[in-house]
């Protein structure tokens, strides 16, 4: 079934580039990376890619292909007709290295903002017992590959580069509910989760459970459950009450410090 | 060619184009406006209508109307009695229960996400750049108030069971003894769906033991919650047959109340 | 040219941010010692996120039997006995505890009922033993130390206000040279040089102590499980710093990779997938398995189809299925079917769970598997079977090291994880990788920190070998005429997948090496295209250079082992040899790019980890000399039984 396909693929660096056209061979079961790949071997040998695995695994090839934020390894030409023009372009949030590579550092420098694991220092290496049904949780928010599609999808920070202080984007705040919801984990990151993280910023518009290739539920069973616990922190005037009563002082987790 | 370069200082690439998706991406906020319009016209018509919300002989009452309160309510129709003296419709009859009924589902997480894509486009559809010059989400009155979404949840618990005790009049017959017509069955079906869409609730999960961190502790809870996430996985299709079968159900008491054909009965 | 070059200072440089490299960096900043982790690609993509089945080691959580024993004998057997015992012994002894240490640090693993963790059953593992998550531990331990870098540079941020004052992650860097100081004959390690991956600028990271974590040499087989990365550069870096390299024929091919569509053809299908229940049939239905268990197995491994279905139920009281044998056994048996002409039609053998497993158990205990196949191969695995054959996989052979500190023959040099050797002997069991990342990981980062803080004196770069490796690493971009590397790497896969492969000829290694011997040649002269920044052509051209040298190392030595053994099968000499296992083969630079080969004897097993064994099982590897003055052991015994030629029929066949 081998076919020529017309390909525009974003090329240039530091933000200056356009869409260039390109005809590239496609053979039968192929997804959109091989064909990239047949570019660079055949006419552009330094089409800068950023991939890996090429298993949907390690979460390297994430771009923009006709528009919409996926993995290039898992995307099959044959969900497109041979006629059809690709258009790829890098990821739209990140700032461009050259080509289709985007430079992430963003999403490590938040990921460093969150408090880590606290276990009880008591209990030691050997002694966790947890159940199945406790670790189910986060054991789902684990199996993010960290592609950044989510961060790059999310109107938050893609339409309003404002917000990229306040705001540490759906697979961050994940992690928060994934570190909330660990059965042996001691610390309570609601405050931060808010006023640190922008949780408040979400409006749990789904493009990122739209977009992720492992198929997590970000909004449905991390974010809204997150935003639900934080009502229980701030927003509840039963709750607060009950505070005020019974004096009850909340031992908020802070955010760790960033670089001078 | 070969000089070692400098670190750049590094943008997003320019592309100006608002976005390059090719499939249809404006036709689902087009519907959901559409829909959720038409709907809001259909409900303002009718609870300022003050008439045919009630079927005396079947026990019908339409959902918009429960409870009716006001003195103005025809005989039989004031499950919880009749708390004031007759006031013009410029105030419906189940004013109680409405503010609740719209404050549940405007707070809902479900609703929140199609209101804000259709008709605030913010996003209208994922990786397509939104209008707005600037946003600042929730966290700001007033939208800020959408964190008191488990109070209007725990209304409409209570909503629920009133609509469950006006679905179960609905089986009395003309001669009050058990019977069941068309009109009983809509209503039934009408109190499946709502409480499909009320349990299936995010904040509901959360109450029920989404909010623990061990649920092997809690047992119940956690079985609870199982049934109820599985419902919450479907809370979307929930909200919009639930808000179908409102509209019909009280449709169908309209039409038969104001006496366009009478219920066909299926026993007694 | 040299103040062009970035120059970075740290006591620790770890070359690799694989499991082993985050683990060896974490030991030794936990040492007090300014480390850095160099990567290739982003920070948590390393190869490790492949792993899936899980990590082996000796919790008995599931099994009570199980001890660290029992773990290495199964480890010593999957090796055939070619395995650094020691190192063996450290990895079964210390594995359990390196696991119970990660769910420390975050990972989530699978529970059994009482909460412990879950452990599953894998080929060559007595006992239920891989710790695991589904499908993707690998993730999970990438991820939990990944997690823990992060944790200590926020520790850092506190304590010191800067969170990389003393751990930093270099993310897509590639390092082309290992700088030396010292006179010739007493080199020790100096610094690594190499090049920031976007800018194409250059750095030295000025170190007394690296550690090769770069994993393995699959990029030089054309159909691999492996990703870009694996380029040998740990290895190939090793040998020109004057290391050695420790038995590389051994080379182990998966049975189960994916075999259509061809784009993904050897992405690998999960040995799970077996361990779970799925089951190996040719085109004409049989469970083919049972014609291929070799003598040695035969005693552990069921006979009937009846049996090899109790056991999952009932381990205790029934023998394995043979789908669970060693990985070369396996994967020698399908080759055989396939070139019987009893294959898949897409070449392969089909590997069947749908009918062995309810479709939502599939989906829980397999999720990935689903996934992969659904999107990529438009296959249901809950509906039908899949096509499966043989890919390379792992490399047993690499960087001879020190057992308990990882250290190579140059001082300063350390190498953990898939880039040394030794510790799997002929053949990795499924399970003993990621446990070998995490007990090496953290004595290589032990051993490193240790050699550090017993320094007089810090080595010097000198500005010539800064000079030279500036000049080497732009050839390819200043040539404006030259070949294509990617055209080159084809040709350099192409070979060594049909000339160096699963089953290997002597007349055919021969080929290999001459076609090998071209090869270096042009591969001298390519030109890539394009400027520094991000050039993955430019890339390519450097990378070339490693796994070439790699190649030679792995067909010299393949040539050379006159036996077949684990992952090293001979047509022409298709039984095991007890005398070769004494033998160690040693790979080392030699002029002008070139390699050399030498044998070596292997140090005899201690005699209490001897005795571990039965003597009957002993002879089947070992010569009678060895066995001499073992309890139990007698002459007539020995005469009994010829050990290796009619043991290894199955294989014998496999070749023809």
């Amino acid at each position: 079934m081998g076919y020529k396909a017309a390909l525009r693929v974003w090329r240039g660096d530091a933000g200056a580039g356009e869409l260039a056209d390109y005809q590239v061979e496609v053979n039968e079961g192929e997804v959109v990376l091989d064909v990239l790949h047949r570019l660079q071997a055949t006419q552009a040998s330094d089409l800068a890619i950023r991939w890996n695995c090429k298993a949907g695994k390690c979460g390297s090839c994430s771009m923009e292909i006709n528009g919409r934020p996926r993995l290039a390894c898992m995307t099959r030409m044959s969900v497109f007709s041979p006629e059809e023009t690709l258009t790829i372009t890098p990821m739209r949030t990140f700032p461009v290295i050259r080509d289709l590579v985007t430079d992430v550092s963003f999403n490590y420098a938040k990921a460093r903002e969150i408090p880590s694991f606290t276990p009880d220092p008591s209990v030691k290496p050997g002694e966790f017992r947890m159940q199945q049904i406790d670790v189910n949780r986060p054991q789902e928010f684990r199996k993010c590959i960290e592609c950044f599609l989510c961060q790059n999808t999310c109107h938050v920070i893609r339409d309003h580069t404002e917000n990229e202080q306040a705001f540490a984007g759906p697979r961050f705040l994940m992690r928060v509910a994934e570190l909330e919801m660990h059965p042996a984990d001691t610390a309570d990151r609601r405050e931060i989760a808010q006023d640190d993280f922008g949780l408040g910023l979400c409006n749990i518009t789904k493009c990122c459970s739209d977009v992720c290739p492992e198929h997590i539920k970000i909004t449905d069973n991390a974010l809204i459950p997150m935003k639900e616990r934080v009502v229980g922190r701030k927003y509840d005037p039963l709750v607060w009450l009950g505070d005020k009563i019974t004096r009850r002082a909340h031992k908020d987790t802070p955010k760790v410090p960033g670089k001078k | 060619m070969t000089q070692a370069p400098e670190v750049p200082a590094r943008s997003r690439a320019q592309i100006s184009d608002r976005t390059f998706r090719k499939d249809p991406w404006w036709q689902a906020p087009r519907i959901t406006a559409t829909l959720l319009t038409i709907w809001v016209l259909y409900a303002t018509v009718r609870v300022f209508t003050g008439h045919w919300y009630f079927v005396a002989k079947d026990h019908y009452l339409t959902p918009f109307y429960s409870p009716c309160v006001s003195g103005e309510c025809v005989p039989g129709s004031s499950s919880l009695g009749q708390w004031w003296p007759a006031v013009p419709p410029v105030i419906p009859y189940a004013i109680v229960a409405l503010v609740f009924v719209l404050g549940f589902r405007t707070t809902c997480y479900y609703y929140r996400r199609a209101y804000y894509r259709a008709f605030w486009r913010s996003p209208a559809a994922c990786a397509v750049r939104e209008p707005h010059a600037k946003y600042t989400g929730e966290t700001r009155f007033p939208l800020i108030g959408q964190n008191l979404h488990r109070y209007f949840f725990y209304a409409a618990l209570l909503i629920g069971i009133l609509l469950t005790y006006d679905a179960a009049q609905g089986f009395r017959g003309p001669d009050g003894n058990f019977g069941i017509g068309i009109g009983s069955l809509v209503l039934l079906a009408n109190v499946i769906f709502i409480w499909g869409y009320t349990l299936g609730c995010h904040s509901c999960r959360h109450i029920t033991a989404g909010r623990l961190k061990n649920f092997s502790k809690h047992p119940f809870r956690y079985w609870l919650w199982t049934k109820f996430s599985w419902l919450n996985a479907r809370h979307m299709q929930f909200a919009w047959i639930s808000l179908g079968t409102l509209m019909l159900s009280d449709l169908y008491i309209m039409l038969v109340a104001s006496g366009a054909f009478s219920d066909p009965r299926i026993f007694n | 040219m040299t103040s062009e070059i970035d120059r970075l200072s740290y006591d620790v440089v770890v070359i690799g941010a694989g499991g082993s490299g985050l683990r060896a960096a974490i030991e030794a900043r936990l040492n007090g010692k300014k480390t850095a982790i160099i990567s290739k690609s982003l920070f948590g993509k390393a190869h490790t996120v492949m792993a899936e089945g899980g990590c082996a080691a000796a919790m008995g959580n599931v099994n009570p039997k199980d001890n660290w024993q029992v773990h290495f004998r199964d480890t010593m057997r999957g090796g055939k006995f070619l395995n650094n015992w020691r190192m063996a012994e450290l990895h079964a002894k210390e594995a359990p505890d390196r696991v119970w240490e990660l769910e420390a640090l975050g990972a989530v693993f699978d529970r059994t009922k009482d909460g412990k963790i879950s452990q599953r059953n894998f080929g060559g593992h007595e006992y239920p033993r891989l710790a695991h998550v589904g499908d993707r531990t690998g993730l999970e331990m990438i991820r939990s130390l990944q997690q823990k870098v992060v944790a200590l540079q926020q520790a850092d941020a506190v304590e010191l206000g800067d969170p990389e004052a003393m751990i930093k992650v270099y993310a897509e860097t590639t390092i082309t040279e290992l700088i030396l100081d010292g006179p010739e004959g007493a080199q020790r390690i100096a610094g690594a040089f190499g090049y920031f991956r976007d800018t194409g600028r250059f750095v030295l990271f000025e170190a007394p102590a690296v550690v090769l974590a770069t994993g393995g040499i699959g990029k030089t087989y054309k159909v691999t499980s492996n990703s870009w990365e694996y380029t040998g550069d740990g290895h190939a870096l090793a040998l020109r710093a004057g290391a050695k390299l420790l038995n590389m024929e051994f080379v182990q091919l998966h049975p189960t990779g994916m075999v259509w569509p061809p784009s993904v053809r050897g992405l690998l299908v999960t040995e799970s997938v077996r361990g779970d229940g799925g089951v190996l049939r040719n085109s004409e239905g049989k469970r083919f398995m049972f014609d291929y268990v070799p003598d040695v197995f035969r005693p552990q491994y069921a006979e009937t189809e009846e049996e090899a279905d109790r056991w999952y139920d009932d381990q205790a009281n029934n023998r394995r299925p043979p789908e669970l044998l060693p990985r070369d056994e396996v994967a020698r048996s399908i080759n055989a079917e396939v070139k019987a002409g009893r294959g898949s039609p897409h070449g392969g053998v089909f590997l069947d769970v749908s009918t062995r497993l309810p479709a939502e158990e599939i989906l829980r205990k397999l999720p990935s598997m689903h996934h992969q196949f659904k999107e990529l191969a438009d296959v249901d695995i809950t509906k039908e079977p899949m096509e499966v054959g043989p890919t390379c996989h792992y490399v047993m052979g690499g960087v001879e090291v020190d057992p308990d500190t990882g250290a190579a023959s140059v001082p300063g040099l350390f190498a953990v994880g898939e880039v040394s050797g030794g510790m799997h002997g002929s053949n990795r069991l499924g399970g003993n990788s990621l446990s070998d990342l995490l007990v090496f990981g953290r004595r290589s980062g032990l051993g490193a920190a240790e050699y550090v803080s017993a320094l007089e004196a810090r080595p010097a770069v000198s500005e010539a070998a800064l000079t030279e490796a500036a000049a080497v690493a732009l050839e390819p971009l200043e040539r404006a005429e030259g070949e294509s590397p990617y055209a080159i790497h084809s040709e350099l896969q192409t070979i060594m997948n049909d000339l160096v492969g699963l089953i290997r000829r002597e007349s055919e290694m021969k080929t290999a090496l001459v076609e090998l011997d071209k090869l270096r040649t042009r591969a001298a002269q390519v030109s890539a295209a394009g400027g520094r920044a991000y050039n993955p052509g430019w890339h390519l051209a450097l990378d070339l250079r490693n796994m070439l040298v790699v190649a030679e190392c792995v067909a010299q030595a393949a040539l050379e082992r006159q036996e077949s053994r684990g992952g090293h099968t001979r047509d022409d000499y298709p039984a095991m040899s007890p005398e070769w296992r004494k033998v160690n083969l040693i790979c080392s630079a030699a002029a002008e790019g070139t390699v050399s080969l030498k044998r070596q004897p292997i140090i005899p097993m201690r005699t209490e980890l001897l005795e571990l064994f039965d003597i009957s099982e002993l002879k089947k590897y070992m010569t009678d000399e060895e066995l001499t003055g073992l309890s139990g052991y007698s002459a007539s015994a020995a005469a009994e039984e010829t050990p290796s030629e009619a043991s290894e029929a199955p294989a014998r066949k496999a070749g023809e």
